[in-house]
């Protein structure tokens, strides 16, 4: 029998969050693309940047495509060449040292954007929550790994898996699964949601940006925005300057 | 379309490739491009400028969107100048490219603001009374008064509305006149050119209610009296594009890249033509780079270095070899052939020698050489013969009624003026060989050897005496019957001996060579300036060599650096004696370039009529500010300097009594200096009490000034019906900026907390003898100190009501500049925002309300105006010879000869708003003119007519010209200037014409059918047209120079010779040794011994001298309060002193100090810089203390402005008046505000405290 709470938080509330998610992102793209940037520092110090900022991208990228293989490939796909038990042992240990890399990089990060008093003073609100929430999951994210090492079976990972893939195939039975999962990782999932929610409003916007760029390799060596392609017929012409906002 | 979705069409949408796949064209949305084209887009431009106190006059595009005024750039649209020249354009610097942050700033003025007591006691007194007597019940208590006087400058400001505070100006205004006189109310207001019509508001306000306008040049110091001295004009200067025509340079004191931004283009552009140029500056200036030698003399000691670079120049170009051009310059144009007599004078050890007296007359001779008209007034030479001779100039030709027989005459042609014949004066009674010559010994003053604690002095075995060698004539003087032989000597031969250059003469104790310790040499120099003997030599030569070899091309850029010591005119003579010797004075390309604040109001004669309301009553009343502010802020009561301290020691000290104060009580008595307040007595009764006794005003005023019943106000000025009562400033921070002695301002002026350290004159020391000394000296004067500013200045916060006005790009004005010769407009970019108004319409504003208020209390009221003997006016030939004072029984009182002018004029109060806005009817009936030359201006008065609009309304002005809005007020002044209308032009030269007895239209008779109007200027600047009124030309030959005319049409200059004097004889100069230049070290102000070490806070105290330059950062104290202009500084006020001097006082770069002396006390951020010489601190003049200034460990109050350890001290030579050239003439000459000589104790702070706690008095709110 699940909770109410435990049918809010991880049966409805994922799919509120990637609603805002996706509908947010996207709006926010449409609407306000001034604003979609990564609001980098470096011009006003460089100091902590480069190691932390490496370590901590390098780290968090690492366990993005982890968790987002780990959790969508179904079981069916990989049980022929690694066993669960295997696959959760090399989660741990990957996941563990890019947690680890993530974690370093981001606590850098974070004392120079406290500490730095023009960068403080040109931080918005969301900058220190979104570097503050990213935080705490990392260190949530590398406490499961003593509880996962209680159970090396990879059953509690299959669980977790078949209720990320319930949750995006919009299939019933999704909390149910977490029956049994510690307050850890249910905190970690209920913060990973979070930061999907809250992602639109924040300089997290730019990871979209950044999965794009990989489009780079692939592009031609020279593009050029021509005027005269294009339809209608003169709606891309520039307008006169003047001819208000 | 969505960014999204136009995504998505991404394999659909059209594109090509091409160079083999190498690239690819997309039709990719590109609307993004707008929001960069966006950013440099707007609705318009329109042209303006910036408004107050700055010479630049840069025309700027002021660029307008969305009805919000978004940024300025220059104008590149100049007329261009002649095709060997450089453009002026682009004029402008950061300090104007910042201005549009004022517009819509947190320290914007939006709305009327009064301070709080004061609203509330007024609506108070309203509930009960009209204005007039809800303002005399304020006033008349005490308590009320002092109520909202003590807090002024402590915040406490409430929002008002223009219709109440319109009728509590009014209300205070007519209560004012009514109870005290209209001389009580003042008003302040600096340089017209910069934006006349916003001046002319407010002086034309003043001088239809009888009011007072405040003169601003001399008070800044920015007035060099040694110009009115040696010109008898102002201050009259190349523009900066003639420095283009020059080959030598010397930039003298003037840091012109960062004082003169938008000029130094030329500056740098000369010299790659080959000019030569050289700095003198004690610091390491922006313009010592610049320059290809840099000299840096002690401050204050550039007086020395002068007279031994003329030292060289005698010697190596009248006598090792006589320059032909000079030669032939100095007979033409100067005073050195004039004849002066010498007298006998005994020294105190006995001995009897002679000295310099005056110059000799026509009148000294039997038969006064023929001279029927002003021959007291006419100076003789010698000519080639021998004989004496009346040369053609001198100002008794320039006056005197029509049909004269000397009538034409007041020319420099080199003619006699008996008979007409032409003639060469000889320059020295050696020339030639047909008249006996003796050698006798002449005494002049030195001044070089007085000690003191801060300047090395130079003691000469003579004393404070020189005796030098001069040949001299003896003549016969006198009437028949009443003979007298008198020896004289040229001028020359008194200016030779001076300088110290021997000639060889029998006993010559002039220098055998420049490395002789005689004054005034090269080596004599040395000690007292620290420049090196060979430097001094080379540019004395080049500088003369190069005037030689071009006739004059060598030029002196000089700023306020020199201008503002106690003893400037030596400095600035010095100097100019220089130009004069190399005949560089009126030579395009060459001449002394005086670039201080002077600010040329081109269109001046049209301007007058409208800013001191001409048009309907003379004279209007103005007054010097030095002299009144040293009386009226009782600095006066704290003078330390003895007159015995800068008299010449070959004058009797014993006929030199009384402190600095009893000189100017007797100069305002004897008619040289103006006075204001005037009379104890209010001039409406004055007028009134002579109607009851039946008599003519004046014999009254005569009468009853003698008998002692009227007293003039300057001798009591601390009895209350002798206070300034109500006090206008706008375009103006005097408080924040230039009032000298700043916390004496605040302490008895205006009555509220202030710095003031030391103690008034005590029980011992001597006392005024003519003033009136009270136990208590009043604190609180005035009793309405109104402000109208669009930035919240300091002189906002000690006002009792703060008005907005429209800023630089919300109002429509005039501008012009010395340093161009173009006319460009203010222009209204935006309408005012808030609830500012333009100047114009502030006073308009106020004279309506004001006819409305006076009802009932003023009607049409007569009343006398005294005013003083005036230059360029037939008063200037008052007073001949000698001084008498007819209070001492010297002489009879007699108005405009030996007192005051007195005229009685008519004031129609109730049609003040009327008046001022209609054109009246002196403008028809008596004409228009300037600088002593007037023309018949009805035609013009009739074009206005066509153009303004004729007042339609009944009443005392239907029929009359409009002006109503400000482009009215701009097009009055255009139409009336001869400098913007050429038919006004031809006029005033054919007027000229009349005098020099020569024609001078083909300067302007080719430009007479052009009429520059206010939307022709608006379109491009306009350059404008030559007038007499300036002694340059604008033409498509010569770049405008100073002078141009005296030298090439012949006009004289006006002064008592006609020519450019060398030597000063009026009876004053020569008591206090300014009869030849000399060096004169800086005056001892003794303001910090009796504060040094008293309040220790456990640092070292050292001593400097405090000086004063103009900033980078800001034109004066305006753009010290804009957040671009203190993100580029240091963010508040700083000081800059030696890396010696702060190691000595244990301070490094960043410290907070704190500067002080008996005056009060400075709060700032010390820079510690190799820049600076050690023994000097540099403070930037005028950052506002509004801006991040702590307390101050001394006062206990927050850290003062630069004025706060500044207090005015007066010089005498600066009062002489009735004399020619020496006479008054508002911004012309008088007593003006000198701050170099100051030292203070520099200290580094040990707590910083912010005062930014909870007030403890409780402010009240209305």
């Amino acid at each position: 029998m699940t909770s109410w709470l435990d049918n809010l938080l991880f049966g409805y509330y994922p799919y509120i969050c990637l609603a805002v998610f996706f509908i947010g992102s996207l709006l926010r793209f449409d609407r306000d693309q001034y604003t979609w940037k990564s609001d980098s520092s470096q011009l006003l110090r460089r100091g902590q940047l480069r190691l932390g900022s490496n370590l901590f991208h390098i780290g968090v990228l690492f366990l993005f495509f982890g968790h987002f293989f780990g959790m969508l490939t179904p079981h069916a796909v990989y049980e022929h060449f690694i066993g669960a038990g295997a696959k959760q042992l090399v989660a741990m240990v990957t996941g563990g040292i890019a947690g680890l890399l993530g974690f370093l990089g981001l606590t850098l990060l974070l004392h120079r954007r406290l500490t730095e008093p023009r960068i403080r003073a040109t931080s918005k609100t969301s900058d220190i929550v979104i570097a503050l929430l990213l935080w705490v999951q990392l260190l949530l994210g590398l406490a499961t790994i003593p509880l996962s090492a209680q159970h090396l079976d990879g059953s509690m990972m299959l669980r977790l898996a078949e209720w990320a893939q319930r949750i995006v195939t919009f299939r019933a039975g999704a909390p149910e699964l977490l029956a049994e999962a510690g307050w850890v990782f249910k905190t970690h999932m209920f913060l990973g949601m979070t930061i999907f929610l809250v992602f639109p409003f924040t300089r997290l916007v730019h990871v979209w940006s950044g999965f794009a760029s990989v489009f780079y390799v692939f592009r031609p060596y020279q593009v050029v925005r021509a005027r005269r392609l294009n339809l209608p017929a003169g709606h891309n012409q520039p307008r006169q300057p003047g001819a208000g906002i | 379309m969505s960014h999204f979705l136009d995504r998505l069409t991404h394999f659909s949408a059209p594109k090509e490739s091409f160079s083999g796949e190498h690239g690819i064209a997309t039709g990719e949305d590109r609307s993004w491009e707008d929001a960069y084209r966006d950013r440099w887009a707007h609705d318009k431009i329109v042209r303006s400028t910036h408004g107050v106190n700055c010479t630049g006059s840069c025309s700027w595009k002021i660029y307008v969107k969305g009805g919000i005024v978004t940024w300025e750039t220059q104008q590149t649209d100049y007329p261009r100048t002649r095709w060997d020249m450089p453009n002026h354009e682009p004029r402008g610097c950061a300090r104007g490219a910042s201005y549009s942050w004022y517009l819509y700033s947190a320290n914007r003025v939006k709305y009327p603001m009064v301070r709080g007591r004061l609203l509330k006691t007024w609506r108070e007194a309203r509930l009960k009374h009209g204005p007039v007597e809800a303002w005399a019940s304020i006033v008349e208590d005490d308590a009320k008064r002092r109520d909202y006087q003590q807090v002024r400058g402590l915040g406490g400001f409430v929002r008002s509305s223009w219709d109440e505070v319109n009728e509590l100006v009014a209300a205070a205004n007519v209560y004012t006149i009514k109870k005290h006189g209209p001389d009580r109310i003042i008003g302040f207001s600096p340089i017209p050119a910069m934006s006349m019509v916003s001046y002319a508001a407010g002086s034309r306000y003043l001088s239809l209610i009888g009011g007072v306008c405040m003169s601003f040049y001399d008070w800044y110091c920015d007035l060099p009296p040694s110009s009115p001295q040696i010109w008898g004009e102002q201050t009259d200067v190349p523009e900066s594009a003639d420095w283009y025509n020059s080959t030598y340079i010397i930039a003298w004191g003037s840091n012109v890249p960062q004082t003169r931004t938008p000029d130094a283009h030329f500056f740098t552009e000369v010299r790659y033509k080959g000019a030569k140029t050289v700095a003198v500056t004690p610091d390491y200036a922006e313009i010592s780079k610049l320059a290809d030698l840099w000299l840096h003399p002690k401050q204050g000691t550039d007086a020395a270095l002068a007279m031994a670079m003329g030292h060289v120049i005698l010697n190596e170009f009248y006598f090792k070899r006589r320059s032909e051009y000079f030669d032939d310059y100095a007979r033409r144009y100067t005073d050195l052939p004039m004849l002066v007599q010498l007298k006998e004078h005994t020294l105190p050890d006995g001995r009897t020698v002679l000295v310099p007296d005056r110059y000799v007359r026509a009148s000294d001779f039997n038969g006064k050489l023929g001279q029927a008209n002003n021959p007291e007034w006419k100076t003789v030479a010698y000519d080639e013969g021998g004989r004496v001779v009346l040369p053609n100039g001198a100002i008794g030709f320039r006056w005197g009624p029509d049909g004269r027989a000397d009538a034409g005459q007041w020319n420099l042609e080199a003619k006699e003026a008996r008979h007409g014949g032409d003639v060469k004066l000889k320059l020295s009674a050696l020339e030639g060989d047909n008249s006996p010559v003796e050698y006798v010994q002449v005494a002049f003053p030195y001044f070089g050897g007085t000690e003191h604690e801060h300047f090395q002095n130079s003691p000469q075995a003579g004393g404070d005496v020189l005796l030098r060698t001069v040949p001299v004539q003896r003549i016969a003087l006198g009437k028949a019957g009443d003979k007298r032989d008198t020896l004289v000597a040229t001028v020359f031969d008194l200016q030779v001996a001076n300088y110290g250059v021997g000639r060889g003469l029998p006993n010559d104790t002039g220098a055998t060579g420049y490395d002789d310790d005689t004054p005034y040499t090269p080596a004599w120099q040395e000690r007292i300036t620290g420049v090196p003997r060979d430097q001094v030599i080379t540019v004395a030569r080049q500088f003369a060599d190069n005037a030689d070899k071009t006739r004059g091309k060598s030029m002196v850029i000089i700023g306020a650096a020199m201008n503002h010591w106690y003893h400037c005119d030596m400095n600035y003579r010095g100097i100019i004696n220089m130009l004069m010797m190399c005949g560089c004075i009126g030579q395009s390309g060459g001449g002394w370039a005086h670039y201080v604040g002077q600010e040329k109001l081109r269109p001046q004669t049209g301007w007058t009529a409208l800013a001191f309301a001409l048009d309907w009553i003379r004279p209007p009343r103005q007054q010097n500010s030095t002299s009144f502010f040293y009386a009226h802020t009782d600095q006066w009561r704290y003078e330390k300097l003895g007159v015995e301290e800068v008299l010449s020691p070959l004058a009797d000290p014993a006929q030199w009594q009384g402190s600095m104060i009893d000189y100017n009580v007797r100069a305002e008595r004897m008619g040289w200096l103006p006075s204001a307040p005037q009379l104890k007595t209010n001039p409406l009764q004055v007028v009134r009490d002579a109607s009851a006794a039946g008599v003519d005003p004046k014999d009254y005023a005569v009468g009853a000034l003698k008998n002692g019943t009227l007293e003039l106000s300057c001798e009591d000025p601390d009895a209350p019906q002798n206070w300034p009562r109500n006090m206008f400033v706008w375009r103006s921070n005097i408080l924040g900026s230039s009032g000298k002695g700043h916390e004496y301002f605040l302490k008895h002026l205006l009555g509220t907390s202030n710095g003031v350290q030391g103690k008034d004159l005590g029980v011992d020391d001597a006392k005024p003898a003519e003033v009136r000394w009270h136990e208590h000296a009043p604190e609180g004067k005035l009793d309405l100190l109104v402000t109208l500013d669009f930035r919240m200045s300091t002189t906002c916060m000690y006002s009792d009501i703060v008005l907005p006005t429209a800023t630089w790009y919300e109002k429509n004005d005039l501008n012009t500049s010395d340093m161009h010769p173009f006319i460009h407009p203010l222009s209204t970019a935006v309408d005012p925002a808030w609830q500012s108004r333009s100047d114009w319409d502030i006073y308009k504003g106020f004279a309506k309300k004001f006819s409305e208020v006076c009802v009932g209390h003023l009607g049409v009221e007569r009343e006398l105006v005294l005013t003083p003997l005036m230059h360029d006016s037939p008063a200037e030939l008052a007073q001949p010879f000698g001084v008498a004072d007819w209070k001492r029984g010297e002489c009879d009182l007699i108005p405009g000869k030996t007192a005051p002018q007195m005229t009685v004029v008519e004031r129609d109060y109730p049609n003040v708003y009327k008046r001022f806005t209609a054109v009246g009817p002196l403008m028809s009936k008596v004409g228009n003119g300037g600088k002593g030359i007037a023309w018949n201006t009805q035609d013009e008065v009739r074009q206005l007519g066509e153009l303004n609009g004729l007042v339609t309304e009944e009443g005392v002005t239907k029929g009359m010209p409009r002006i109503d809005s400000d482009i009215d007020a701009c097009e009055v002044v255009m139409m009336l200037a001869p400098e913007t209308n050429g038919q006004v032009a031809v006029k005033a030269w054919k007027a000229l014409g009349k005098q020099t007895g020569r024609e001078h239209e083909h300067l302007a008779i080719y430009r007479e059918d052009e009429k520059i109007r206010f939307r022709d200027i608006q379109a491009q600047p306009r350059k404008i047209i030559s007038s007499p009124t300036w002694s340059g030309l604008e033409s498509e030959k010569v770049s405008y120079n100073a002078g141009y005319t005296n030298v090439h049409e012949l006009i004289p200059w006006r002064t008592l010779t006609g020519r450019q004097q060398f030597y000063q004889d009026h009876p004053w100069m020569r008591a206090f040794g300014e009869g030849f230049v000399s060096y004169r070290p800086p005056v001892d102000l003794k303001t910090t011994g009796e504060i040094a070490g008293i309040k220790p806070n456990g640092n070292p105290e050292i001593q400097l001298n405090f000086i004063t330059p103009h900033q980078k950062w800001g034109i004066h104290s305006t753009y010290s309060d804009n957040l671009h202009m203190l993100t580029l500084n240091r963010g508040g006020p700083v000081i800059w002193l030696s890396e010696d001097d702060a190691k000595r006082a244990g301070i490094v770069d960043n410290d907070w100090v704190e500067l002080f002396n008996v005056n009060g006390a400075i709060t700032a951020r010390a820079v510690v810089s190799q820049r600076v010489n050690p023994g000097m601190v540099l403070m930037y003049h005028a950052q506002e203390k509004i801006i991040n200034t702590p307390g101050s460990e001394i006062t206990g109050a927050r850290g003062g402005i630069h004025n706060s350890v500044t207090r005015i001290v007066l010089k005498p030579t600066h009062m002489i008046g009735g004399y020619a050239q020496l006479s008054y003439g508002f911004n012309y000459y008088g007593t003006i505000g000198t701050n170099r000589d100051e030292f203070v104790v520099v200290r580094k702070m040990k707590r910083v405290d912010w005062l930014d706690g909870e007030a403890a008095t409780d402010t009240a709110h209305a």
